[in-house]
């Protein structure tokens, strides 16, 4: 045991080090996905509620597209796409340019994202009470300012819940950007694994840092609950 | 006096308000090229001798990503509800461990989960040929359906119990002050009105089950999505993956819509 401990040392004998600089890579694509998505899928839940009926089919394609795919096949299709679209581009002007598997997973994990989010929006908009637009009309605010001080900070505590659900989804499914060679926790303790010959062990350890990144997002979430919910009377 | 014209988003527009916008006709617009786009690179791929090469592979590609999901979905059925039961339990050892166990499988990404009984059972081949269950290991398939059902366990479990929580206790108390044994309340009354609530959540879990069986082609399965990456390595054709995406497409919206069917016969004698 105390031999297997020692692998996860840091410095040139373990790989605690990688392991740790996979865990941050982890976090950084989470992190990054996440303000994307948010925010499209608070656009598209916009279109979904459109005066305009083509509007509204448009965004309600868009999520029933990026729904019904799996993720791990709209990461492909966006890399390999994508590579293909900026190889074919950069031949014209005749340079050599990589798409980067961050990128092709924050764009991948990004429209899957927004295209739940959109959903959550939604509904949360339906749960406003349309008397909070009236009187915010009655106080004289142009739709804008009716949305952002009226209906966002209470769509924030509304949607909140089910968002935070995405948001641990978000960060399981940053594990899948490793298979096209994203250096994050998954690919370096495969690496590791490649050659300590360890699964078992590796794979717990990783397992267990997936786990403690879950626990301390909900940590997060709940503190934004807390602050969400400041201007709600507890009954 | 007329009536003022109130902005709400959210709100269901009346039929007079409706109005096509520059905005929409240009959206739609770019969803019908893409579609055009789309079925162009789909008829493009399809020569008489690809077909021929790579017709049967495909679709015993979709049989086999069928088979991972209906197996893992029953199978975790199955182990979902002595878990259910334990979060409901009110011993609190079996309640904790009930609820770590469903933590622990939901806290973490699938893939992981497959990793480590696929490559982990690898290390332990000896010990596992010795108790006899190496041929049960040494399969991916195998390994995939053990891994996708205990994960699948864990939400069906959430799924079970929660919904087994939502019934109202008077229900229970009405059935026990007719006599009735502990065991018949919750066949014939408990179960019942729970599966009804429960319905839309397994529905949407078995979608989730069948996106997620995707990575089981990383670990060698040879379902939909490892077919379509062996297809794609011999032609460097991306349309495979997109034949690919709309057979997982169209296996998600069916069964959907299915769900949604059986949830508007089963639940016609509420009041809407």
């Amino acid at each position: 045991m105390g031999e297997l401990l020692g692998l996860l040392q840091f410095g040139s004998k373990g790989w605690g080090d990688e392991l740790l600089a996979g865990t941050l890579v982890t976090i950084a694509l989470s992190l990054a996905t996440v303000p994307v998505g948010l925010v499209v899928g608070f656009v598209v839940a916009l279109g979904k509620q459109s005066r305009d009926p083509l509007v509204r089919v448009a965004a309600q394609i868009y999520t029933t597209i990026f729904r019904g795919l799996p993720e791990l096949l709209t990461l492909f299709l966006v890399y390999y796409g994508a590579q293909l679209g900026v190889t074919a581009l950069f031949s014209l002007v005749g340079s050599n340019f990589q798409i980067s598997p961050f990128l092709a997973g924050m764009v991948a994990l990004g429209l899957v994202l927004s295209a739940y989010a959109s959903e959550v929006f939604l509904s949360a908009f339906r749960a406003i009470p349309i008397g909070q637009y009236e009187a915010a009309a009655a106080l004289g605010l142009h739709r804008v300012r009716t949305l952002r001080l009226v209906i966002f900070p209470q769509l924030i505590r509304l949607a909140l819940p089910a968002l935070s659900n995405l948001w641990l989804n978000v960060m399981k499914d940053t594990a899948l950007v490793s298979v096209i060679t994203l250096n994050d926790l998954l690919r370096q303790t495969s690496i590791a694994v490649g050659t300590t010959k360890e699964p078992f062990f590796f794979y717990t350890v990783a397992l267990l840092i997936y786990l403690v990144l879950s626990v301390l997002a909900s940590i997060g979430i709940w503190r934004i609950d807390v602050w969400a919910s400041r201007g709600m009377v507890r009954r | 006096m007329t009536a003022v014209a109130v902005d709400r988003p959210g709100r269901p527009h009346v039929a007079h308000t409706r109005r096509v916008s520059t905005l929409g006709i240009i959206l739609i617009g770019l969803w019908i090229v893409l579609a055009l786009l789309l079925v162009w690179a789909l008829a493009h791929s399809i020569t008489g001798d690809r077909l021929a090469t790579f017709g049967g592979r495909f679709f015993s590609g979709f049989r086999t990503t069928i088979e991972l999901v209906v197996l893992s979905v029953l199978i975790g059925a199955v182990i979902s509800v002595p878990v259910a039961a334990g979060r409901l339990s009110r011993n609190r050892i079996i309640g904790t461990l009930a609820y770590c166990y469903s933590y622990f499988f939901r806290g973490s990404p699938l893939i992981a989960q497959l990793f480590l009984i696929y490559y982990g059972a690898g290390e332990f081949a000896g010990p596992l040929k010795s108790i006899g269950l190496w041929w049960f290991f040494r399969d991916a398939f195998n390994c995939a359906v053990l891994s996708f059902a205990l994960n699948t366990a864990a939400y069906q479990s959430e799924i079970l119990s929660g919904s087994i929580r939502n019934i109202p206790h008077g229900q229970r108390e009405a059935a026990t002050a007719l006599g009735l044994h502990r065991w018949v309340i919750i066949w014939k009354i408990v179960l019942p009105q729970a599966l009804v609530v429960a319905l839309r959540p397994y529905g949407n879990e078995v979608v989730l089950m069948i996106k997620a069986s995707a990575v089981a082609a990383i670990v060698t399965v040879l379902d939909l999505m490892g077919q379509t990456r062996f297809i794609f390595s011999k032609t460097y054709d991306l349309s495979f993956y997109l034949w690919a995406a709309l057979f997982y497409f169209v296996l998600v919206e069916l069964l959907g819509r299915a769900i949604n069917a059986i949830e508007r016969r089963i639940t016609r004698h509420h009041i809407r």
